[in-house]
């Protein structure tokens, strides 16, 4: 049972969808035409490079789309969305020979790269070249030729190697056929094919094996030297004739079991070591105090912070994340004494939450005012749980507006834990007498709705995990005599979702039910004294140290929420995200952390980051295996 | 020690103690089982298994040791199966319990895979195969079990019908989209098995349905290039089989796209030893009958110059540095050398091209001929299948068979050898023996006519071929000399037995022979001289017996070169028998049959030769005349420019 309990919640962080989604979006948007058919082969397009090419971020470096109209020799016309290519020199001899490149070098983060092409007419006497080229390279020519470039040769079915003098390849190509040329950047080799079916690259003399490395960017290249030589390219647009999916399956496979049995030697104590050390440290750096005891007890590991210490800084945070900012200063205050006086920067940002979230009507200064206030809003799914964004995998960590109804059945092992046990009793009486709080909570649902879909299948372990930092909270204000509507109204919350998951239409209706400070008359003078206590304490920044840009542009972009009529459908709405309250959460994680003398980054997040960092290195430095090893592929 | 286990066993209450001590006793060490097994214990606990007062623990525990037991040698095994452990574990597997049940399957599985145990055994009780099927549910322990004992024990054609029969297809095809991936993998290796050279199998096999798909494509999913390479290649081997027996068409995308580029990428360098023979055996298998095939394969990942390094092991790198590493080079290297053998073979069986770029491949010319004296008799049959198959080129034939004198070690080949082998070497050998050969004059100075007209003696229809289509391939255009010493060394007696042969190709073969030996006026006259009265008797029995047009049409040919004679002429004039015969046959409503006994006419009445006029009256007076006059009104022109030909014989 522990089992499953402390693996959820790294489960939880670690597995979002990132932003291929937004990818395919910027993807789709590029090159649209009115004509329905071509729309329908650009949309095919995307797809096809989106899954073949999952690694390549097309905003750096773009995928070949078609032939390129600027970078050819004057013998060759392009037509049909710039596919065909055909020939209209004199065709003499091979000084009459003509090539033409693809709108963009292949990206090393293809790892494997494939085009086709189909001969539509050999012409008069099929002297065709099928291949890749450098930028710069001589267009006068067929590829091949000249250094740095390769082809493939219709009329004897050599290969050419950077050399006039091709080598005993294939067979040779006629009308009809369809030639691919597919290009590892793994091993740095590059094979043809014909009708589908691999004419081989790794051979002795009588074949060829065309290296590629230390190469620049190479173009997809096709050249035609005789009239009436026509033919039609495919990066994608239709289905490939060859299985190029099925080749990169085995090369996907080959880099897994590379990693899978990387050799470790005689150091298999010390790497499960680290490995619990690992999860141990993440897991009490996230303040998940039971789950990391239970890890630490089954592991026989130590834990270094002690078990108090963590759980203030879960409350801490959990304070943050549920919008009452000024309940977490108080907590911080009178925790780490010192700590906000000598970090003001910290302080001021705190500060400006703690404004936004009175704008949101979350904060408990404005809370206490209304009794009917839009509670939902500190305890709706899209606020974010404890598990923090990982910067460098750039995902989306929470999902949002997609809880499932399992969200009360997530709590079994916090609920053997004494202090809980008072609360489940109130949990079960609250939920039965669900109030009628304004469903507003579900907005956000719809704004992340790629996200949420995405990750649904987890939404339960993130759930348990919502559920439960929101219990623990509860079950504090319940013994510190804290209202009881209160908690029910957040309780209440719950039930409520499970019914507007199933009606997402109330959705709209809900965004216009959002109202400043909740809409009472008293917060909202509250939040206008707090603003200007607020703007003193920036002046006296000020004064103390020299003006700050940042703090400046945080204060207009605060205050500027006030200037319209509704907030969260403003120019600068998207500070009343919830999501906006993780960076400044883990800020004061990391800075209790540190002033505990303890690593503000989980070591666990710091080796992510760097296997991140590190294949988006290999990217760059045109090494394709970076391709098939994604840190990504790893997360599940 | 042992001997206080066995004591044990007799003993109720020690029992289970007893066993469980021999479980772990004989876990892992070899030299213990064999000590219990010669201390007795297995009738024992045959007899504990068997008793079904026992508890069924304690019968599980019988099993479990018994199974541990046959994990050990061979030896093992072939003691276990004397003691009858075979009927007793089958027996057991009528109990209810599972446990049990997958007890004596797990060790019925160790011993039916063994090679030293009889697989039939398996089928003796005709009421085990359809129990097992039944058994296939239960678990995925008893799938994987029960698969792999069908896997290991379906050898013979009357196998696959038992194992097809019972509704092996229906019960298995569902276990290929199990979990598990043993019970996929062994699931695979049945359907490998059954549908191997088996029509019925294979054609019921393209319409099962797995899960809504059909299992071609199944198998097609098997062969991804992620999937295990032991998977990949037995469901290529499924789909090959399947193919061969006809249920799929060569054209097919999954024959095509799939199964010949799988099998391709089986025999490159980066696959075991093990995986490269069975991928090449499998891929020329599979091309064997179709020539579109063979010319994928050809330009297919280099294949042709990639099978060249099966002949390069044991690499001279691992004797140097690995004593085990050469050790296993050495095992594979027969089988190595054997597959690339056929796998040549098959690809250069029909195409000029390939054949030209398989004889321009690194010394291969050279292997071929090292590979005909090598000691392995599955080296020398490969070697000699592709030298035939690369024999049935003209320009081959011509250069580098010539160059590399292959004729050498073939003949060599010939005096000692299996009729499998013989077979081939005999075929390639009458290529060799062709006109335009180069080495027909080496070979025949080398004494092979002994050795030819021995094996028109043999049993074997197919050598009896062979020999005589060497001799009439010999006989083409020969010397004198040659066709005297053919006809003495064959020795007319033998001629007559083979013309009587019930083989019809070695009939034909053998008038092709005489028809050869019956060429040029004075070899005509002085064979006929000589044997004219056989000949003729032979002739005539052939035109008048039961046979086909062919038959018979090569007959009047030889009529035709013997009208052609000086002397010989007579034997034909002087039979009026006969010449009834040939005018029969030109009236006969088959053109070929007309136009042969034309051409012999027309030797008869041919002018310029001594005696014409009369044979022409002669033949006039028999009606002959009116004969070739309605034939230079046939409808084909061939048959009428002959008749308008003999006609102008009578008006010269």
């Amino acid at each position: 049972k522990w089992g499953r309990h402390w693996m959820c919640p790294v489960k939880t962080t670690l597995l979002q969808p990132s932003k291929a989604a937004k990818m395919a979006e910027l993807g789709a948007g590029s090159l649209l035409t009115g004509d329905p058919a071509f729309n329908y082969q650009e949309h095919e397009l995307n797809e096809r490079l989106k899954r073949l090419y999952p690694a390549v971020n097309e905003e750096e470096t773009p995928l070949p789309r078609s032939w390129s109209p600027k970078d050819k020799y004057s013998y060759i016309g392009l037509s049909q969305n710039n596919l065909r290519v055909h020939y209209k020199g004199h065709g003499k001899n091979h000084k009459d020979a003509a090539s033409v490149r693809a709108t963009h070098p292949i990206p090393a983060a293809c790892g494997i790269y494939y085009f086709e092409v189909k001969i539509v007419s050999k012409g008069r006497d099929g002297y065709m070249g099928i291949g890749l080229s450098a930028q710069g390279d001589n267009m006068n020519r067929l590829p091949g030729w000249d250094k740095h470039s390769y082809g493939y040769h219709g009329d004897d079915g050599h290969s050419f190697c950077s050399s006039g003098t091709g080598q005993p390849y294939g067979p040779t190509f006629t009308t009809g056929d369809v030639i691919g040329c597919c290009v590892n950047l793994i091993n740095n080799t590059c094979f043809y094919t014909k009708n589908g079916h691999s004419l081989g690259n790794k051979l002795s003399a009588l074949s060829f094996c065309p290296c590629l490395s230390f190469q620049p960017n190479l173009y997809p290249t096709v050249g035609l030297q005789t009239p009436g030589e026509i033919v039609d390219a495919n990066f994608g647009q239709q289905p490939f004739v060859f299985d190029i999916e099925d080749y990169m399956s085995e090369w996907r496979a080959k880099i897994h079991s590379m990693i899978a049995r990387f050799p470790i030697g005689e150091r298999l104590g010390d790497w499960q070591a680290v490995l619990q050390n690992m999860v141990s440290s993440y897991l009490v750096h996230h303040g998940y105090c039971a789950t990391a005891m239970t890890f630490a007890r089954a592991t026989e590991t130590m834990i270094q912070e002690d078990q108090t210490s963590i759980k203030n800084r879960q409350r801490i945070q959990k304070l943050v994340l549920a919008g009452r900012v000024g309940e977490a200063i108080d907590a911080t205050q009178q925790l780490y004494p010192g700590l906000l006086e000598h970090d003001p920067n910290l302080l001021f940002m705190l500060k400006c939450r703690q404004f936004v979230e009175m704008v949101n009507g979350t904060d408990s200064e404005v809370r206490c005012f209304s009794a009917r206030s839009p509670k939902s809003q500190d305890s709706y799914p899209g606020s974010p749980n404890l598990s923090p964004r990982h910067g460098a995998t750039n995902a989306h960590l929470h999902n949002t507006g997609a809880d499932s109804p399992t969200c009360s059945n997530g709590v079994t092992p916090t609920n053997k834990n004494k202090s809980h046990n008072k609360y489940t009793g109130v949990s079960s009486a609250s939920a039965s007498s669900s109030p009628s709080s304004s469903p507003s909570s579900v907005n956000y649902s719809e704004s992340n709705s790629t996200d949420s879909t995405k990750s649904q299948p987890h939404s339960a372990t993130s759930n348990q995990e919502t559920s439960d930092s929101e219990m623990e909270i509860e079950a504090e204000h319940y013994s510190n005599g804290v209202t009881e509507s209160s908690t029910r109204i957040m309780n209440g919350t719950y039930k409520h979702q499970e019914i507007l998951q199933a009606d997402d239409n109330s959705v709209d209706d809900s965004c216009s039910s959002r109202q400043l400070c909740g809409g009472n008359q008293a917060a909202t003078e509250r939040m206008i004294q707090f603003g200007r206590e607020l703007q003193a304490l920036s002046e006296q920044l000020c004064r103390q140290y020299g003006k700050n840009a940042t703090h400046k542009k945080m204060l207009q972009d605060a205050f500027s929420l006030l200037a319209y009529s509704d907030p969260w459908n403003c120019p600068v709405g998207q500070q009343l995200d919830p999501m906006q309250r993780e960076a400044i959460c883990s800020a004061l994680n990391s800075a209790i952390l540190e002033s505990q003398n303890l690593p503000k980054q989980p070591p666990l997040m710091l080796a992510l980051g760097q296997a991140t960092e590190c294949v988006q290195l290999m990217a760059k430095v045109r090494s394709g295996s970076c391709s098939f090893a994604r840190v990504d592929n790893f997360l599940h | 020690k042992c001997l206080f286990h066995t004591e044990g066993l007799f003993k109720p209450e020690k029992k289970k103690k007893k066993n469980f001590d021999m479980k772990n006793a004989v876990i892992g060490n070899n030299r213990q089982k064999a000590n219990l097994i010669v201390l007795g214990a297995v009738p024992r606990l045959l007899y504990l298994l068997q008793q079904s007062s026992s508890s069924l623990e304690l019968r599980t525990e019988c099993a479990v040791v018994l199974g541990s037991l046959s994990m050990g040698t061979e030896n093992n095994i072939k003691s276990l199966v004397d003691c009858h452990i075979i009927p007793a574990l089958l027996q057991g597997l009528l109990c209810s319990d599972l446990i049990f049940i997958e007890a004596c399957l797990r060790c019925l599985r160790t011993i039916f895979i063994s090679p030293v145990t009889p697989v039939q055994l398996l089928y003796t009780d005709p009421t085990v195969i359809p129990h097992l099927m039944s058994l296939l549910s239960r678990s995925q322990h008893t799938q994987e079990y029960i698969t792999q004992i069908f896997a290991h024990c379906c050898k013979t054609p009357e196998h696959q019908t038992v194992l097809f029969n019972h509704g092996a297809i229906q019960n298995i095809a569902p276990l290929l989209i199990s979990p598990s991936y043993k019970v996929r993998m062994q699931a695979l290796k049945c359907f490998s098995v059954l549908a191997y050279e088996n029509a019925q199998v294979s054609m019921t096999l393209v319409n099962v349905l797995v899960d809504g798909e059909q299992l071609s494509q199944v198998f097609v999913r098997m062969m991804q290039r992620d999937k295990p390479i032991e998977m990949q290649l037995t469901a290529a081997k499924c789909l090959t089989y399947m193919c061969r027996a006809g249920a799929i068409r060569t054209d097919d995308n999954c024959i095509v796209l799939k199964t010949l580029p799988c099998l391709v990428r089986m025999c490159s360098k980066e696959r075991l030893l093990e995986e490269r023979v069975e991928g090449a055996e499998t891929l020329a298998y599979l091309m064997e009958p179709d020539i579109e095939l063979q010319r994928i394969a050809s330009v297919t990942d280099h294949l042709v110059s990639m099978l060249a390094d099966y002949f390069k092991y044991p690499s001279s790198v691992s004797a140097i540095t690995d004593i085990k590493r050469l050790d296993h080079d050495l095992k594979h290297a027969h089988e190595l050398r054997q597959a690339a053998f056929k796998l040549y073979a098959s690809l250069g069986s029909n195409d000029e091209d390939i054949r030209k770029k398989i004889t321009e491949t690194e010394n291969m010319m050279d292997r071929i001929v090292s590979g005909l004296s090598e000691s392995s008799i599955k080296v020398r049959l490969a070697a000699v299948r592709c030298l035939h198959s690369l024999s049935r080129s003209v320009q081959q034939l011509r250069t580098s068979f010539h160059d590399h004198a292959v004729w050498k070690p073939l003949m060599k080949l010939l005096q000692n050898a299996p009729d499998e082998v013989l077979v081939m070497a005999s075929s390639t050998l009458c290529n060799l023996l062709l006109e335009f050969s180069p080495s027909k004059e080496p070979i025949l100075e080398s004494g092979v006519i002994e050795l030819l007209c021995s094996l028109t003696q043999s049993d074997s229809p197919a050598l009896r071929v062979n020999g005589i289509w060497a001799l009439m391939n010999m006989a083409f255009q020969a010397d004198q000399k040659v066709k005297v010493e053919i006809v003495q060394a064959l020795g007319t007696e033998q001629l007559f037995r083979l013309l009587s042969d019930p083989d019809t190709n070695v009939l034909m073969k053998t008038l092709g022979l005489l028809r050869n030996l019956l060429s040029t006026r004075p070899h005509i006259d002085q064979i006929m001289s000589s044997h004219g009265k056989q000949i003729m008797q032979a002739v005539t029995l052939i035109l008048e017996g039961e046979h086909s047009i062919e038959v018979k049409e090569q007959t009047l040919c030889i009529l035709a070169n013997i009208a052609d004679g000086n002397t010989a002429k007579e034997l034909i004039m002087t039979n009026d028998d006969m010449l009834q015969k040939i005018k029969y046959y030109m009236g006969h409503s088959n053109v070929k049959l007309q136009l042969a006994a034309t051409f012999c006419i027309s030797n008869l009445i041919w002018n310029e030769e001594d005696g014409s006029q009369e044979r022409q009256d002669k033949l006039r007076e028999m009606g002959f005349v009116d004969i070739l006059h309605k034939l230079t009104q046939a409808s084909d022109p061939n048959l009428c420019d002959r008749a308008k030909t003999a006609m102008q014989q009578y008006l010269a």
